[in-house]
């Protein structure tokens, strides 16, 4: 407490150097993962350069990319069609149907495939339905196909939030224009509509995109070999790990490419926004004879995301022939992983707020280009934090290694952006003004950071907790790398046994992982409504 | 005000917990630190036991045996790790190669018979389990497939699309070393390639999944341990399988160990041999034979009844220890794009 006060005591005589200290602090330790990866390939020196060159890893390259492009595309049209048929049509029971709809976000994508390969595998739930019509096998499910449809699936809600979003805040009076300028609804859905909407399925396409790069587990399940499943096997089945680290940093460099491609997108996005416009609420389209397509539409979309997969895990949990061989453990590991998202979150907040108020608040190019640095957690996936945090705790640090706090810090490197996109925003929108009002009425600056900084921010930081908190639950591949002996959590209770073999017993701790995630879910909701 | 006091102690509270939570994460060091290449679903259960027959607390990292194995040599001389328990010689004899293993006391060593034992007792066998075709009856015959003779007739191209493999587990990877040791490098890469050529099914690690998929039809054959199918059978006694065992001393009839070995880092070796020698103990090997359908390794064990007893396969004459050379045939699998 009182190293915190001195720090802040920094702040208030030379303004923001104490932040500025914290805030590097805080950047070199999560730069650690990228300097150990970097270190730990380039050990390798040329035999590295030549394994990367071999024809292996551009078939790796291709497999992602492709998935990446198949990913996008279809979770675009799928997300955007939905977000539209919710916001601007007359399709009954909208809200039930819209937040049905957005339920697949808070199934991991390993429990999405785990169920989605039990239903349409080959020889899955629905060939058992169809056995009776002589069908014995259905087309393979796993590679290229399963891991698009998994990730698809799973995906597509964050296309429906950013475009729902735009279609709620749109000029309504453009669309009208159209309409008396005799066009058809169709060519104002291409002409007005679209065109306003690019600049939210851009954003909902790069966050897909970055999704699908870093997607372990329906990668894993579905067998495809893109990066997360390449670096991973290449880590267990390799006594030289530097090839994992090579092949992790191949990775890197390629979602860095997509984050400077998102930053400048989003940039550019701003100088689209339409200003408040009117937003009047105009009446709702009428679907007329669409109506059962479209609901049609909606209800195949639930299914399959959201009711097959839930169903199936009650299916599991139920049956009372299941009987475990092995202690799962369920209790224990709901509550690690409660305590660990809850303290992941913390921290994550706590470490956002200096870098947020440095990026906002400061002029200096350095401090922001810095800050710039720590949002590298997006392009890190957590296959690649987990490996680069193992090389450095087995050999630089054997205190930490294995330990409770070197999870939190991967962790923490993972989904900072997730706190800082929070904080920053809602830093945005508060006047520095109070901030130095209460500077001239002499309040010192913790008294200043409690209260009138946090105050006003409280609410999205709140939002950023939540969405951190809701992530660290279904985390797979950090955690199993770098959770301490005997650690465990659903996430790692559901993979111990679909690898067992064991597909029943994912069932109740599929729940719930997903039960849990949902009242992070809640309270994102929450502060929405808080919001008005 | 209230609230900012809520989150002034929060932030308190969160210091505390990440000071404390190192200490507690620390081991005590009474604790006896286990990493186990074998799945938790089937030596869980043994392990348990020895913390219950001895008092001796134990914690276990499980993972794939080669991959525990690196992470030992990893972490080298940092290594928490007091036994290295994995389901295959050649990953032991690769610890022993990078002198990460002490030598056990003879009393323990010498129970088991020279075959499933380190010649310099740096590791020991503790159970057995042989390499097999497992295949679907139903569907060899519906197919109008042939078994194999040899392991080597997979890469047919009547079987083409139709075998299964796990080429990342442990076992896979010391029947590759079995190949390059009797049949020579060359030929047992040019096995690999074949195989992939085949477009052989890959179920990465887990074997369970293979055995599944030949039950359920999915695919009619493939290459495996024999002890998963008894497992299945005890849930499902009607599952269509069957094990068909190469004959003629082929390379495919492999007979390897589970073993296990004390590091020569651990801080409390005494209780590590206690755990090895408990796993030698007819307790354990009874365990094993009877509830993970392995064959045990010393003698006095009634053997369970529904395995086919060790003398009447036709194992391929090769000596255990000199599978260790796990490092080339990783190198090979991956390059073959068995992996991929």
């Amino acid at each position: 407490m009182c190293l915190l006060d001195g720090l802040l005591v920094m702040t208030i005589r030379t303004r923001f150097t104490g932040l500025k200290v914290i805030s590097f602090l805080i950047i070199a330790v999560v730069s650690l993962p990228l300097i150990y990866l970097v270190l730990r390939a380039s050990a390798s020196g040329i035999d590295g350069i030549n394994y990367l060159l071999q024809p292996r890893t551009l078939t790796i390259l291709s497999n992602s990319i492709l998935l990446t492009i198949a990913v996008v595309i279809a979770s675009a049209v799928i997300g955007t069609l939905f977000a539209w048929i919710t916001t601007r049509t007359n399709l009954p029971m909208r809200r039930v149907v819209l937040i049905l709809g957005l339920m697949p976000m808070v199934i991991p994508s390993y429990i999405g495939a785990l169920t989605l390969v039990a239903a349409f595998g080959p020889v899955g739930y629905l060939q058992q339905i169809l056995e009776p019509l002589g069908i014995r096998r259905l087309p393979e499910i796993y590679g290229f196909f399963g891991a698009s449809f998994a990730i698809t699936i799973f995906t597509y809600p964050y296309f429906v939030l950013p475009v729902r979003a735009a279609l709620l805040g749109m000029d309504r009076s453009l669309e009208e224009a159209a309409q008396s300028l005799g066009c058809s609804r169709w060519q104002i859905f291409w002409r007005v509509t679209l065109p306003a909407l690019r600049p939210s399925i851009a954003a909902g396409a790069l966050l897909t995109a970055l999704y699908t790069l870093s997607d372990f587990g329906a990668v894993m399940v579905m067998r495809y070999n893109a990066f997360a499943r390449a670096i991973y096997v290449t880590y267990n089945s390799s006594f030289d790990r530097s090839r994992a680290a090579l092949l992790a940093l191949v990775l890197v460099a390629l979602t860095l490419l997509l984050v400077q491609l998102e930053r400048r997108v989003t940039h550019k996005a701003q100088t689209y926004r339409a200003g408040k416009g009117t937003t009047t609420i105009t009446k709702k389209l009428r679907l007329g004879r669409w109506q059962i397509p479209a609901f049609g539409f909606c209800a195949v979309l639930i299914g399959i995301g959201t009711l097959l997969p839930i169903g199936i895990l009650l299916g599991w949990a139920l049956n009372p022939h299941v009987i475990s061989p092995i202690d799962m453990k369920l209790g224990e590991a709901s509550w690690s992983a409660v305590t660990t998202s809850v303290l992941t979150a913390v921290v994550v907040a706590l470490a956002a707020l200096p870098l947020a108020i440095v990026a906002r608040r400061t002029t200096s190019y350095w401090s922001r280009r810095l800050v710039n640095l720590t949002y590298i957690g997006n392009a890190l996936p957590g296959i690649v934090i987990g490996l680069a945090l193992v090389f450095f705790g087995a050999n630089s640090m054997p205190a930490l290694y294995q330990t409770l706090p070197l999870l939190i810090l991967g962790y923490t490197v993972r989904f900072l952006p997730y706190g800082l996109a929070a904080t920053g925003s809602a830093l945005a929108g508060v006047n520095p003004a109070f901030d130095e009002t209460a500077q001239s009425l002499g309040l010192r600056p913790w008294q200043r950071l409690f209260r009138v900084t946090i105050p006003l921010t409280w609410a999205s930081i709140i939002a950023g907790m939540a969405l951190v908190f809701l992530n660290t639950m279904k985390e797979l591949p950090t955690t199993l790398m770098l959770s301490p002996i005997g650690f465990v959590t659903p996430a790692t209770r559901i993979w111990m046994a679909s690898e067992a073999g064991m597909l029943a017993l994912i069932g109740l701790p599929g729940l719930i992982l997903i039960g849990l995630s949902c009242v992070g879910l809640a309270i994102l909701l929450w502060r929405d409504n808080l919001k008005g | 005000m209230r609230f900012s006091r809520m989150i002034f102690l929060l932030i308190l509270l969160t210091c505390v917990v990440l000071a404390v939570a190192p200490i507690s994460a620390q081991s005590t060091p009474e604790t006896l630190t286990i990493y186990s290449g074998r799945g938790e679903s089937l030596v869980g259960p043994i392990i348990t036991l020895f913390t219950e027959t001895t008092g001796i607390p134990v914690e276990v990292v499980y993972g794939n045996t080669a991959a525990v194995a690196n992470q030992i040599l990893e972490e080298g001389a940092n290594s928490p790790a007091d036994v290295y328990y994995g389901q295959d010689a050649g990953a032991l004899g690769a610890l022993a190669k990078a002198d990460m293993l002490a030598t056990l006391p003879a009393e323990i060593v010498d129970q088991v018979a020279p075959a499933f034992r380190s010649p310099d007792g740096l590791w020991v066998g503790t159970s057995a389990r042989a390499r097999v075709l497992v295949y679907n009856p139903a569907l060899v015959e519906e197919l109008g497939l042939e078994l194999p003779a040899s392991i080597l007739d997979l890469t047919d191209p009547v079987y083409k699309g139709l075998v299964g493999w796990a080429p990342e587990n442990a076992s896979f990877q010391a029947q590759v070393t079995a190949l390059r040791v009797l049949l020579g490098e060359e030929a047992a890469a040019q096995w690999l390639a074949d195989m992939v050529a085949n477009e052989t099914v890959g179920f990465g690690s887990n074997n369970t999944n293979l055995y599944l998929a030949v039950a359920n039809g999915e695919i009619p054959m493939g290459i495996s341990n024999h002890y998963y199918m008894f497992g299945i059978l005890a849930d499902n006694p009607e599952a269509p399988l069957a094990h068909h065992f190469f004959p003629g001393k082929d390379p495919g009839s492999l007979i390897n160990i589970a073993g296990a070995g004390v590091l020569a880092t651990s801080d409390q070796p005494e209780a590590a041999q206690q755990f090895v020698a408990f796993l030698l103990s007819p307790v354990a090997q009874q365990y094993f034979t009877s509830q993970t359908y392995e064959y045990p390794v010393i003698d006095g064990i009634i053997l369970n009844p529904l395995l086919t007893p060790l003398e009447t396969i036709e194992v391929p004459e090769i000596d255990l220890s000199d599978l260790d050379d796990l490092q080339t045939t990783l190198t090979m699998i991956e390059e073959s794009g068995a992996l991929d």
